[in-house]
């Protein structure tokens, strides 16, 4: 990697209103306001560069992606690619767009609804499909062997999901769901609310280079640090008790370089997010998901953008210096990505 | 552009109907192997990786990126994968190639693949999205009707078409990777094959393949062997329901050629470049894309290929490999295209090689012909 990066923020930061079911919008129905707001927030109408991320099999059909350019208005034609993985990393292909130095913003965007289908065994059809996928382990069953290795507290497990739906209480784009309670397991170690809502929704992101980004707002949340990493995909091979993957991710993006005061981690289930605070090395007076955070909502394919945008948007609007967001892709923590956002640039 | 990026190693499979002897993370490494060693490194070597393929319902993996970590020593490094319809082949390596131009990585390794036999394309093409329109009528149900209309416009005679299946088909005798090798290929083999869309024929038709191709890419400083630098890099989108957009003479392809010509230096496209390995899944779009690439006025493109421009020994090559009406892992095809353009300028190309080929285009589209990927490269250092 070059030595000195060239300066890029999140410079706008836009949701839907998420559902817990399905209320008869189409995707790109849901993402065209998102689209509306962060092009008024940064005052632009078009972009250098454009990333999205969504998933053909929430969808059930092919390129899932494709009606998206209809609500862009790709017209003339734009300068766009796609990844089949949560919109962060779109994101991370828009911040390497944007380093070339020959244009200056990217729109980034994610959508799913897993409200149609059954996310839970359709995240078995991720997993390697001749070792793997046909023993039918679905996504909470793997979640649970992860939650057993890392050997989770049970009060400290409730505690995570009892703030997390507190602060998505207060939070009016994630759901409004309950305390929780109840003694039955989904699978055991983990109880029905460890588990991540079913989720419909839409984000989107505006990043903008050096000095166009200090034109368009008044305090940009600057990427200081973005990576990614990927570990093996047999969850026999990893110790599944840590991220390796995500703490190096955090160290290529210097998290601990500095105070944390707020982390936006993608956890899609509570043990998640101790597995991640350990490996992200974050203190105990790092807020962590203040959105409430994936437990609260959970639209898969823009959750993790909206990790980094809920992250942004505490810098953009003053309340924090230094922010983490993080997030991540395939099972048990596979893939992890961290970013971190700053109010003032090195 | 940013740094300067050069391919420094290529990688294929033996492109076939059914590679029964390997599964999806085998035929992945077979290609990404091979591209190592041309490049005389190992996986150690690579500090990203990045897969492509086209719509993830064609094996039935969702997201196999996860799964293929580990085949293709991705483990402990960033990896991405891309999907943009089946222009992704050649949007994989301008994603891979940006890594190295934005000057994160010094060396990367793209891999794109489709294991065809694992399902039924046609199939996997013609669901839909709930409240959409679905034509149920798979790739060349939809692309006839635009031929059609190409034909009209142009006045083009019918057997254009029958000259580019017969032209790919002999170029791909002299391509040991290719898939669909026809000795004595002709005219009236062709013709007296089933019409499927009109005027589309049996043998008009790329074949479904099982496939994988792998690029090493490299930053300037960290070039060995022999380079194919590349010398511009563009992708262009246009939505696909607009009302008044021209699915004959896409403008989004017209805009990614303007913009790859312009950062390579090249004014006059068929003069300036000395072989070209375009997406051509269906004959007619060789006159279709002669003339949304500029290598033709519009009208003309079906002269150039009448008159043989466009054969092994033409003025302007193209698809010299057998394209993609000779071998179609349809995620790959694009960045076969991008593959075979760079080991023509770096005369790697074998019997099929184009005598003093210096530079040449790759290109690739997808969906509705609404996604655009091309690169540029050139022998010499840009």
């Amino acid at each position: 990697m070059r030595e000195v990066m060239r300066e890029v923020a999140v410079v706008a930061f836009a949701q839907t209103v998420h559902t817990g079911h399905d209320t008869g919008l189409i995707e790109p129905e849901l993402l065209l306001p998102v689209i509306n707001e962060v092009r008024e927030q940064s005052g632009l109408r078009r972009f250098g560069f454009t990333c999205s991320g969504s998933c053909d099999y929430l969808a059930g059909a092919p390129f899932s992606f494709v009606s998206a350019l209809d609500v862009l208005g790709a017209w003339p034609p734009i300068s766009e690619s796609h990844v089949e993985m949560d919109a962060a990393f779109a994101l991370y292909e828009a911040w390497v767009r944007l380093q070339h130095g020959d244009v200056d913003s990217a729109l980034v965007y994610g959508f799913g609804k897993s409200s149609q289908g059954d996310l839970r065994e359709l995240m078995t059809l991720q997993l390697d499909p001749y070792y793997l996928a046909p023993l039918g382990l679905d996504q909470v069953s793997f979640a649970a062997l992860q939650a057993t290795a890392c050997g989770a507290d049970r009060a400290a497990l409730d505690e995570i999901v009892r703030r997390s739906r507190a602060d998505g209480r207060n939070n009016p784009y994630a759901l409004d769901l309950p305390d929780p309670s109840g003694d039955g397991f989904e699978v055991e170690p983990l109880k029905p609310y460890d588990v991540a809502p079913i989720t419909d929704g839409a984000a989107a992101v505006v990043l903008a280079a050096g000095d166009l980004a200090r034109e368009l707002v008044e305090r940009p949340a600057w990427i200081t640090g973005i990576a990614h990493r990927i570990e093996p995909h047999y969850l026999g091979i990893r110790d599944l008790a840590r991220s390796a993957s995500a703490a190096d991710a955090a160290r290529a993006a210097g998290v601990g370089k500095g105070p944390v005061e707020v982390a936006e981690l993608h956890a899609q289930f509570s043990h998640e997010e101790l597995i991640l605070r350990e490996a992200l090395g974050l203190a105990e007076d790092t807020v962590v998901n203040p959105s409430g955070g994936p437990l609260a909502a959970n639209p898969v394919m823009a959750t993790g953008l909206i990790r980094v945008g809920e992250a942004a948007r505490r810098v953009l609007d003053g309340s924090a210096g230094r922010a983490v967001a993080h997030a991540t892709s395939g099972p048990c923590l596979q893939h992890n990505l961290v970013a971190v956002l700053e109010g003032s640039t090195p | 552009m940013g740094n300067r990026c050069a391919v420094i190693g290529v990688g294929q499979t033996h492109y076939q109907t059914k590679r029964r002897d390997v599964s999806i993370a085998g035929l992945v490494r077979e290609a990404a192997l091979r591209a190592l060693e041309d490049a005389g490194l190992t996986f150690r070597d690579i500090d990203a990786v990045v897969i492509g393929k086209a719509p993830d319902l064609f094996e039935g993996v969702m997201m196999p990126e996860a799964y293929l970590a580990d085949a293709l020593g991705a483990a402990g490094k960033p990896m991405m994968r891309v999907h943009t319809a089946g222009s992704v082949g050649g949007s994989t390596a301008l994603v891979g190639a940006s890594l190295i131009q934005g000057g994160v990585h010094d060396r990367v390794l793209v891999v794109a693949f489709e294991k065809q036999s694992e399902s039924n394309a046609t199939w996997a093409l013609s669901t839909h999205l709930p409240f959409n329109a679905s034509l149920v009528v798979g790739a060349g149900g939809y692309f006839a009707p635009h031929i059609r209309e190409y034909m009209r416009r142009s006045g083009a005679p019918d057997h254009i078409g029958t000259l580019v299946a017969v032209k790919d088909r002999q170029n791909a005798l002299k391509n040991p990777y290719a898939h669909l090798k026809i000795p004595g290929i002709n005219r009236q083999m062709v013709e007296s094959t089933p019409m499927l869309w009109e005027p589309i024929r049996y043998l008009e038709t790329c074949p479904s393949s099982d496939g994988a191709c792998a690029m090493v890419l490299a930053a300037e400083d960290k070039v060995t062997g022999t380079p194919a630098w590349v010398h511009g890099a563009a992708m262009r989108s246009e939505p696909i329901f607009r009302a008044g957009r021209d699915t004959v003479n896409p403008q989004g392809g017209k805009d990614c050629a303007a913009d790859v010509y312009r950062q390579a230096g090249i004014g006059d496209p068929r003069r300036d470049i000395d072989v070209a390995e375009v997406y051509v899944p269906f004959s007619w779009y060789e006159p279709m894309w002669l003339e949304n690439l500029g290598f033709a006025p519009e009208g003309e493109g079906w002269k150039l290929t009448e008159a043989g421009c466009t054969a092994l020994d033409g003025d302007i090559p193209w698809n010299a490999s057998g394209g993609v009406l000779s071998s179609n892992p349809i995620g790959a095809s694009g960045l076969i295209r991008f593959a075979e353009a760079a080991l023509q300028v770096r005369g790697m190309a074998g019997e099929h090689q184009v005598d003093g080929a210096r530079r040449a285009l790759g290109h690739a589209y997808g969906g509705g012909a609404q996604f655009f990927a091309m690169w540029i490269v050139g022998t010499d250092k840009p």
